[in-house]
């Protein structure tokens, strides 16, 4: 019962946050509710056993990308706090679009049966990621190290571009 | 089954009591310490007046800014400008959480010792960028902008080698709790400020900078920009965002202790009395190191952490895999 | 149990809200309230402020936040390897040794581009 009182919390607090990143005209508090909204699903990893990967959640996208963000937004004209239109003259055929989908991925969801997961959940511990690292998945280990170093590169190579 | 209600109101009594001790302990006893100190090495005398020797002066000091008026700048972001500090001072006490004060019997003193405790004092760190940043941001004024962007590339920069003086004692004590650290620290050779000498220098480096205090506040220098990204915050806002940076200071330095120094380990005294001892003795040596260095210019701050630090603390992770693995 | 512990995480992030935000109920409470334009003005220096307030686009701040990022991913993978590594002997230094050795590479390339200089 505790569980679903936290699921709920969590999950009224990262909706709302999401949904002022999306609809907020300020730019810079759409930039800002992504905190909340990010803590708000650290939190729902917290919920399914996985804290290792709740706090690197936390580490990496409210602590490092949320940052990067920022720098950008500030750093050019829309950092004065521009105000964006939202809504444009389409809001009708929008609004059934949407709700056709919305009726669509609800009927999908409930009528598939999901197969039921057997036993307890997998280990997400960090000691268990660390295991699966060195044990299973060790090429992919290092084949990440490879990504890194190429989307450093790229990065290096776009940014320098724009002097 | 866990009784829910019960576990809430003890995390409530915790938390008070943990910002108590918070209160009185760092920020109060240790802004006058830090006035004091700075008094000593400038051969004068600290603040005096206020209480026996001085002690009621930060009392003095909160007393007077609880009743200075909010003033915002007009063009700046109301909701941003309010919370911002906000977000500073709580994620500078939330990394109080998993910091061990000591034992009672056989229970640690600890608001919960999280599997991944280490992870969690990180990660705490990195969310003061963002309140920083906003700050900055929302006072609309070109030098709170620029000080704020400037803060926040410096305190970015520094996280880095702060990790990785992390992960060499996560190696070596083969745990990310901290209540795990602090037992696999044995004896007065045990402690790790031996076995891991480059990453305690390297921690305590990375830690003044991330709290951003001389040598490293040039995003704060009054002579350069007035007062960086909290120019336009005054009174209690202004109170908040200390509140955070000291909070985060004192939270450094118990961290050191508790990850080079042995925690609350020590013969005789209680636990909780050589802990605060290893405590304040961290925190004098970053208040002396305050009043002593001049400061570094941004570049050569970050020179130092991209360029020295960074690749330093990999070789050393890279060296302590092979002192244990062979 | 696992859940209990972040119990008294979240209980200490709401407590730790209210006790930040209670000075600040106090000052509102307390403090005096004069009105007047001058106070709000925006500080600079005791000029007249001019222009906008946004910073000249310095791609510098750019690039160190990006470099931020990537060493940031890495730092995460590390932290699992460092507290299984002693079980699997020479083997998990030498998997740790490509991989910071891939990425020291990447930091020497960031620095002989120029992603670190400040000016």
């Amino acid at each position: 019962m505790g569980q679903l009182a936290a699921f709920i919390i969590l999950s009224v607090v990262t909706l709302v946050a999401a949904v002022v990143v999306v609809a907020s005209q300020n730019i810079v508090r759409s930039a800002l509710s992504l905190i909340p909204t990010l803590l708000g699903i650290a939190g729902i990893y917290i919920l399914l056993q996985a804290e290792y990967v709740a706090g690197i959640q936390v580490l990496i996208y409210a602590g490092a990308i949320t940052v990067l963000i920022l720098f950008v937004i500030m750093l050019t004209e829309h950092g004065t706090g521009a105000r964006f239109r939202q809504v444009n003259e389409q809001v009708l055929p929008g609004t059934i679009a949407v709700a056709v989908l919305a009726a669509l991925l609800m009927a999908v969801f409930f009528g598939t049966a999901w197969p039921r997961p057997a036993g307890a959940l997998p280990q997400y511990s960090a000691t268990a990621i660390g295991v699966t690292f060195l044990t299973n998945a060790i090429l992919v280990f290092v084949v990440t190290s490879f990504v890194l170093l190429i989307a450093l590169m790229g990065a290096i190579v776009i940014a320098r571009r724009e002097r | 089954m866990v009784n829910w209600p019960l576990e809430i109101v003890r995390a409530v009594l915790l938390t008070v009591a943990v910002f108590t001790f918070m209160a009185v302990v760092g920020a109060m006893f240790g802004v006058l310490l830090e006035r004091k100190v700075g008094g000593w090495i400038q051969s004068r005398l600290g603040p005096k007046h206020v209480g026996p020797q001085g002690l009621l002066q930060t009392v003095a000091d909160t007393i007077k800014l609880l009743q200075k008026e909010h003033i915002e700048p007009r063009a700046a972001d109301r909701a941003i400008f309010n919370t911002a500090p906000l977000v500073v001072a709580v994620a500078g006490l939330m990394s109080w959480v998993v910091i061990p004060f000591g034992t009672l019997g056989d229970r640690v003193l600890v608001v919960r010792d999280l599997n991944i405790g280490v992870v969690f004092f990180a990660a705490m760190a990195s969310l003061t960028v963002v309140g920083i940043l906003a700050g900055g941001f929302a006072s609309n004024n070109k030098y709170a902008l620029l000080g704020g962007l400037r803060s926040a590339s410096q305190m970015i920069s520094y996280e880095l080698p702060l990790a990785m003086a992390l992960i060499a004692v996560a190696m070596e004590a083969g745990t990310l709790s901290t209540v795990g650290i602090v037992e696999a620290q044995a004896g007065w050779f045990g402690s790790f400020a031996f076995r891991q000498f480059p990453a305690f220098v390297i921690f305590l480096i990375a830690a003044t900078a991330e709290v951003n205090r001389v040598p490293f506040d040039l995003p704060e220098a009054e002579s350069e920009l007035v007062a960086g990204y909290f120019s336009e915050y005054t009174g209690m806002r202004f109170a908040l965002f200390q509140l955070g940076e000291y909070g985060e200071m004192f939270a450094m330095a118990a961290m050191a202790t508790t990850l080079f120094l042995g925690g609350w380990k020590g013969p005789v005294l209680p636990g909780v009395v050589w802990f605060l001892l290893k405590m304040y003795l961290i925190v004098f040596l970053l208040m002396w190191v305050r009043w002593t260095y001049p400061r570094y210019r941004l570049d050569q701050l970050l020179n130092l952490s991209w360029k020295v630090l960074l690749p330093a603390g990999l070789v050393w992770i890279l060296i302590t895999g092979y002192r244990v693995t062979f | 149990m696992l859940l209990v512990d972040w119990l008294y995480v979240g209980v200490f992030l709401v407590v730790g809200l209210v006790m930040a935000a209670l000075p600040l109920a106090v000052v509102w409470a307390l403090a005096p309230r004069l009105a007047q334009p001058q106070k709000r003005t925006t500080y600079e220096s005791g000029v007249v402020p001019f222009g906008q307030a946004w910073a000249q686009f310095n791609v510098r701040y750019y690039l160190f936040s990006l470099v931020f990022v990537i060493f940031d991913v890495e730092v995460i993978y590390l932290y699992p390897w460092a507290i299984v590594f002693r079980q699997y002997g020479r083997y998990a230094f030498f998997v740790m040794l490509i991989f910071v050795g891939i990425l020291l590479l990447g930091l020497v390339h960031a620095w002989r581009k120029g992603a670190l200089e400040w000016t």
